[in-house]
């Protein structure tokens, strides 16, 4: 049987699947089906009918005291006991490879005594098990063995699409006792603080990002690069060697390990687009690339480009917005 | 996006310093249809220009590369890209601050303003520095910074202006068609472009496009590592980009030179890092640059180290952070040069590689010249990419050399000085006798040379103070007053020398005369077995060269010339022959060893070996012949550059070693000895005021400047004629003067001996000037035994060029008085030539 | 309160990634080493509070010989003490480096040296596992927080700040206690020259763990292809910039 710990999405009058959750349950009934799901920390009930539509024959609900504050452990313990509640040898656990997806797949992996295979992008073989996983932030792919017992694993975000099954099946809700140990709890959310907008004009959610490299030149070169941004009401991000050379702050980074972003237009300037940074930005709708390499990695995988040397490039942008609202 | 043309008349490879000049010098030259192409994007390509520290330090012991510097030094001025911050050369020892005053001898040599001080006078310029890490420095107040790469664009910008220039970036040269010996097409991954010049301007990838048409450049990319430390509150708090004096901190190899708020600390004392061409990564791999390459720290801690002592204040600052570190790759040549010209082995396939951007511009200009009417108005004879032999071109000796090299960059070198790895490359048939003999090896071209005999010892006794020694051991270093026994043991007697190094070669066919005639100053329509000495001139009537030519027969010429121009005389001779084919150059240096047998015993020993007429009547002065010495059949050539009676006697390199112990057998009864170079080339030849190319003659110098010039002008056309025709009928703007010293004693009381390259002032050190506004300086300095006088050549302002004029030499920033006693080729010695006719 | 800080000497890859010929590592002769910069921040967050507890930080790292370089780095930025877990890299799993890493917590702690927290990056940069900070936790029998952007000492406890796009959700954890770190939170330093030249001084401890590993299960690597470009050129320089606006106000970001 197959388990797939589903992430519902917050927020007022959501309750949806989330759309990484979607693709994991997609990406698991190439391994086996029917499905089982587990639910944490909330009713199944609302999710169950979409669930039955992806496969999934029984959500399994873990609520309660333990689960009204975010314990990583906890829920582990609770995907332990949906996985050994759904029976059957040959079992596979699953996740959206996503914060949280993978933080408790570690735990029932350590619980389980297997190995786990972060961010899985495709099963190559069943016997023996082998999938294909992201490394080097989806700059090559890792072909990876799971020997044991139980395979236990996170689905790589956006590398496979989220597909209803050809044909639904009725979902079943069934509560799912869930002993919480005091040691599961030692390790939990007390309080979530609201996010606050940062000088980066909210990067994370801004709907026009401008973002600048090493082509700025120095950290005198971003006054033109400002001046856009104010003009589309964007945010500024910058590359990493931007902020490794002091030339901007940190909280402005974009990339593998700074600020996912995912706006409708992200303008890159003179950023070469190292794999890095690429991880951080390839959500935006539309990407802009100015660079003066027109074989940059990011111009290349831009779906518009100008090339130039951004100092050149950017003024006259500038110019012509001021001057098309002067009109 | 440009695309690429399908023609040009010529292409440019490489966006660098080097590759920008050239475009914009070819352009201002009349050059059209210029395509450059570059696989980088521009302005900064991803090569070596892009991370240079372009600091200019104007002050180099190699007037080509000081001539090359100030040019260039001239050019970033006239754009507005040079700032000038003045720069210091600290010397933690006494035996740098000695080589520092040997600087400023250069610096005045090359009328550069520089003063030494003390270290209070350095900490009050660079406040930061500790004075009591330091006993001195040398400063040159138009030190500067340039931004070089603001040049390139400049400089591309005006050859586009002239509509000269089409600039392709992102292009990668995939191939280079050469058809019989030409180049035809520049292949790349845009298409193909069809084109007679193509010039490879590639830095350290230079070596694998030249690769692809079978030409070799040899250089080898190796590490430069620096680091950037910042921000330094003391630097933040003044304006601009550079407002202390660069620091050369030459004891430990390193720099600092300030950057805005940072502090760049660059170094060459950490162990070579070399990289073969093929390992630098491709854009695409790099994280920074393709040529700026992890950092490998351990590398770097002893230099830290060192620079934290000079400047403890701003760089032990624990705020002032390390946030920018490279293996910085840069090009190195096997000697240290730049690898200039066209290639040897492919017509219309020039090389501009292995240039810093301290001589960028000045290179542009030069090649650019050379490429226009092949007559650069500064000499580029040292950088000449002809000038390599085979086996200089071989990846084992450029690794062996640039490591051995790497190291030398802010070292003291002796002028002097050997290298001391892959030596042993190339040996005479009497190598091995020679080790015997105690011989003490110089290099030239990879020849083993003995430049004096320990054997020779026992002369010392017999010649006392005649030899000359010297106290000093700088003055002595890689010298013996051996070389001083052995000269005057053959003046009195015989000496015996090796001289399998020089380059021989053979011009032959029907047009043999006609070719030669045109190439050579001197009448080459001589009768058979006559020899010629003969100056080469280029177009403009400066010297290419000076050699001798034996006429063998009615269609073969023999040219006999020094080992380490060879390569480039016989580029110069193979390029000048006829394109009928009626005549062709074949070189035959390896098929012959030369032995040459000079002193008033001379004809004696030889005369005990052979049975052939060798008396003054029966083998005149200048004549050369077939004669049977023993078993062997030599070619007896009467000629000399150390002004004795005597041979070079030229014969099969298998048989080198038999002839040699014949003249040794039968000499050692004359009192004959063995004599190295140290005699042969300089002593010797200093005494009869023999000049030597290089030294005394290049481009620069004309046949009248150098006192050189024959009674008539030969009729028949020859390259250069009508240059040195009118060169005749003006007034010389310089003249090289023989110049003997006076007294060697210092102030510390030390006799002191010049080595070359000192500065010559009026007896009160008061600065001359010569005709090209040139400041002289001694081209060649040595012992003249025979005249117990140490003695100087220069090139003397005309008025000052008088036999008895008493000037003085600067050296090591004291005044030695030195009396004029040539000027012209009047030699010291035996002016009338008696013992050359005897 | 002493800390110790997990690194992992990585492939410091930016642009395209070789692979060598076995397909078993990526290529990184022209690259060089690094650590990933969840790692950096790490480095600085174990500084920060050992120095805020009145302890020390030692790092420690699993891996062959020349990843004394990177220890040495995060000596250089402030960390006391380094322990190099000397192994063949290739031949260690997640689950292999968590154990090792444990029995050094372990001895030192028998050793008297006892650390209240263990920083760890939260996922490696080369091979993204996402799990060794966990494992470690299991195998010490601690808990654990992953993906914190910053983390203090507060009494007994840990109080780390994980980023989240709604929010930072705060998590407390009782003493001792495994973290890892994801970058943000703080801005890692680089090192001065005194800080190097102390690096350079420490005495760094070697250990060669005595458990066999059970491996990572890899059996290549191989890279993904490339799509083809799709790129639209507006044009060059300054010229593109009616064009480059015309797009924007298409896009209904100029208005």
């Amino acid at each position: 049987m197959t388990l797939v710990l589903v992430e519902v999405e917050d927020g007022a009058g959501n309750g949806a699947i989330s759309e990484m959750s979607r693709e994991a349950l997609t990406f698991a009934r190439r391994i086996a089906v029917p499905l089982d799901a587990l639910v944490v920390g909330r009713a199944a009930a609302g999710v169950a009918g979409e669930l039955g539509e992806y496969g999934v024959s029984r959500v399994y609900e873990a609520s309660g005291s333990a689960f009204e504050s975010y314990a990583p452990a906890a829920w582990a313990a609770a995907v332990v006991a949906a996985s050994e509640a759904s029976g059957d040898a040959g079992k596979a656990v699953l996740a959206a490879g996503t914060p949280r997806g993978s933080e408790v797949l570690a735990h029932v992996a350590c619980r389980l005594g297997v190995s786990m295979a972060a961010n899985v992008v495709a099963v190559e073989n069943e016997e023996p098990f082998t999938v294909s996983r992201q490394v080097l932030g989806g700059a090559a792919l890792e072909e990876m063995r799971l020997d044991d017992a139980t395979v236990v694993l996170t689905v790589a975000g956006h590398t496979t699409e989220a597909q209803p099954a050809g044909t639904a099946v009725t979902c079943q809700v069934q509560p799912l006792d869930v002993a919480v140990s005091e040691q599961d709890l030692a390790a939990r959310v007390v309080r979530v603080e609201p996010g606050e907008a940062d000088a980066s004009g909210n990067l994370k959610s801004a709907k026009v990002v401008v973002g600048a490299g090493r082509g700025a030149g120095g950290p005198g070169g971003f006054d033109d690069l400002l001046e856009l941004t104010e003009l589309l009401g964007g945010s500024l991000g910058v590359s990493r060697v931007v902020t490794s050379l002091g030339w901007r702050p940190h909280h402005e980074q974009v990339g593998q390990t700074g600020n996912r972003i995912s706006p409708d237009v992200y303008i890159p300037c003179g950023i070469s687009g190292a794999i890095q940074h690429w991880a951080g930005c390839s959500s935006a709708k539309t990407i802009l690339a100015i660079n003066s390499d027109p074989d940059a990695p990011m111009v290349t995988k831009a779906h518009y480009a100008v090339i130039g040397d951004m100092h050149e490039v950017i003024p006259a942008v500038n110019a012509e917005i001021r001057r098309r609202r002067g009109a | 996006m440009a695309s690429v043309p399908t023609s040009a008349r010529v292409v440019v490879i490489g966006a660098g310093i080097v590759g920008n000049s050239l475009v914009y010098h070819l352009a201002r030259l009349g050059w059209r249809d210029i395509v450059q192409l570059d696989k980088g994007a521009l302005p900064n390509p991803g090569g070596s220009t892009g991370h240079a520290s372009n600091f200019i330090f104007p002050v180099d012991h190699s007037r080509e590369m000081a001539d090359l510097t100030l040019d260039s030094v001239q050019q970033y001025q006239e754009m507005g890209v040079f700032t000038e911050s003045g720069g210091i050369e600290v010397a933690r020892t006494e035996e740098r601050m000695e080589e520092l005053r040997r600087r400023m001898s250069s610096a005045k040599a090359w009328a550069i303003d520089s003063e030494l001080l003390t270290p209070e006078q350095v900490q009050e310029k660079v406040p930061f520095l500790d004075p009591s890490v330091i006993v001195g420095g040398f400063y040159t107040s138009s030190v500067g910074v340039v931004d070089s790469l603001r040049a390139g664009t400049i400089m591309r910008e005006r050859a586009m202006e002239l509509g000269a220039l089409t600039v392709v970036p992102t292009v990668e040269v995939v191939g280079l068609d050469v058809e019989e010996g030409r180049i035809r097409r520049v292949r790349t991954d845009g298409g193909d472009i069809e084109a007679e010049t193509v010039v490879i301007a590639c830095g350290v990838w230079s070596p694998q496009i030249a690769q692809m048409a079978g030409a070799q450049i040899p250089l080898t990319p190796a590490v430069h590592q620096m680091i950037s430390v910042g921000p330094v509150p003391v630097l933040a708090e003044r304006e601009g980009e550079i407002s202390f004096p660069i620091v050369r901190d030459m004891d430990t190899f390193c720099y600092e030179r300030q950057h805005g708020a940072d502090m760049e600390v660059g170094s060459y004392a950490h162990r070579p890092i070399l990289h073969d061409p093929e390992e630098i990564p491709s854009i695409e791999q790099a994280k920074l640059s393709p040529t700026e390459m992890p950092f490998t720290a351990e590398d770097f801690d002893q230099q830290l180290e060192e620079a934290l002592e000079l400047m403890p204040e701003i760089l032990g600052d624990e705020k002032a952070e390390m946030r920018y570190a490279i293996n910085g790759l840069l090009s190195l040549t096997p000697d240290g040069a730049p690898i200039l010209g066209e290639t040897p082995e492919v017509k219309g396939l020039w090389s501009a590689a292995a240039v810093w951007i301290k001589e960028g511009p000045g290179v542009g200009r030069a090649v650019a010249e050379w490429m226009t009417d092949g007559l650069p108005e500064i000499d580029l004879g040292h950088s000449d990419i002809a000038r390599f032999y085979p086996h200089q071109r071989t990846r084992e000796h450029i690794r062996a050399r640039t490591s051995e090299a790497f190291n030398k960059t802010y070292g003291i070198v002796h002028p002097s000085e050997q290298w001391s790895s892959d030596r042993s490359s190339r040996l005479s048939p009497m190598y091995a006798d020679e080790v015997a003999r105690g011989a003490m090896f110089f290099e030239t071209a990879g020849w083993e040379r003995p430049h004096w005999y320990e054997s020779n010892a026992r002369l010392l006794e017999e010649y006392g103070d005649r030899v000359m020694p010297r106290e000093h051991e700088w003055d002595s270093r890689w010298w013996s007053p051996i070389i001083n026994a052995e000269h005057l043991a053959m003046r009195d007697r015989a000496g015996i020398v090796d001289l399998t190094a020089f380059a021989i070669f053979d011009v032959v066919g029907p047009g043999a005369l006609d070719a030669v005639q045109r190439i050579v100053v001197a009448q080459a329509d001589v009768s058979l077995g006559r020899v010629i000495y003969t100056p080469v001139l280029d177009e403009r009537g400066g010297f290419r060269s000076d050699l001798t030519v034996m006429r063998l027969a009615h269609d073969r010429f023999r040219v006999v010339t020094g080992g380490a121009h060879g390569m480039v005389d016989l580029k110069w001779f193979a390029d000048r022959m006829p394109s009928d084919g009626s005549a062709q150059v074949v070189d035959r240096t390896s098929a012959y060893s030369t032995i040459g047998l000079w002193g008033p015993r001379a004809r004696d020993i030889l005369g005990e070996l052979t049975r052939d007429d060798i008396s003054h009547t029966g083998f005149g002065f200048g004549t050369c012949r077939d004669i049977q010495v023993g078993s062997l059949q030599v070619l007896a050539s009467r000629i000399s550059y150390v002004g004795e009676l005597g041979w070079e006697l030229h014969l099969p390199m298998e048989h080198g070693a038999k002839l040699w112990s014949m003249l040794h057998e039968v000499g050692e009864g004359h009192g004959a000895v063995p004599v190295g170079i140290g005699v042969y080339a300089t002593t010797g030849r200093l005494e009869k005021g023999y000049r030597a190319y290089g030294y005394e003659l290049d481009s620069e110098r004309t046949i009248v400047e150098a006192g050189m010039q024959r009674p008539k002008v030969k009729v028949a056309d020859f390259v250069g004629r009508e240059a040195y025709v009118k060169q005749r009928e003006e007034e010389p703007r310089t003249v090289l003067c023989t110049l003997t010293v006076d007294d060697h004693t210092s102030a510390s009381g030390t006799k002191r001996y010049m080595l070359g390259g000192e500065p010559i002032v009026s007896r009160d050190g008061g600065p001359l000037v010569d005709g090209h506004g040139h400041r002289p300086y001694v081209t060649t300095a040595g012992s003249a035994p025979s005249l117990g006088k140490h003695v100087l050549l220069a090139y003397l302002p005309p008025s000052e060029a008088e036999v008895g004029n008493q000037l003085a030499v600067s050296y090591m920033e004291e005044l030695y008085p030195v009396t004029v006693g040539s000027a012209d080729s009047t030699s010291l010695f035996d002016p009338d030539n008696e013992r050359l006719k005897a | 309160m002493d800390v110790l800080v997990c690194i992992k000497r990585v492939p410091d890859v930016a642009g395209s990634v070789a692979l060598t010929e076995d397909s078993m590592d990526v290529d990184a002769r022209h690259v060089g080493y690094a650590v990933s910069p969840h790692e950096e921040c790490a480095i600085e967050l174990a500084v920060q509070v050992a120095k805020a507890t009145d302890g020390a930080a030692t790092v420690l790292t699993v891996g062959d010989e020349d990843a004394v370089e990177q220890l040495r780095d995060a000596l250089a930025v402030g960390c006391g003490a380094a322990v190099l877990i000397e192994v063949e890299p290739r031949r260690y799993g997640p689950t292999d480096v968590a154990a090792a890493i444990a029995d050094v917590v372990r001895d030192h702690e028998a050793q008297g040296r006892s650390y209240g927290l263990v920083l760890l990056g939260n996922d490696a940069a080369d091979t993204g596992d996402f799990q060794v900070g966990v494992r470690l936790a299991y195998e010490l029998g601690r808990p654990v927080v992953t993906g914190a952007a910053t983390v203090e000492a507060a009494g007994e406890s840990l109080v780390a700040r994980v980023e989240a796009p709604e929010g930072a959700a705060v998590f407390e954890a009782p003493v001792p206690a495994v973290v890892t770190v994801m970058e943000g939170g703080v801005e890692p330093r680089y090192p001065s020259i005194p800080g190097r030249m102390k690096a350079k001084r420490v005495q760094i401890e070697t250990v060669t763990p005595a458990r066999e590993p059970v491996g990572s299960g890899r059996v290549r690597l191989h890279l993904p292809p490339v799509p083809p470009s799709q790129v639209e050129v507006l044009g060059k320089g300054a010229e593109a910039a009616p064009a480059m606006v015309d797009l924007l106000e298409r896009l209904g970001v100029v208005r």
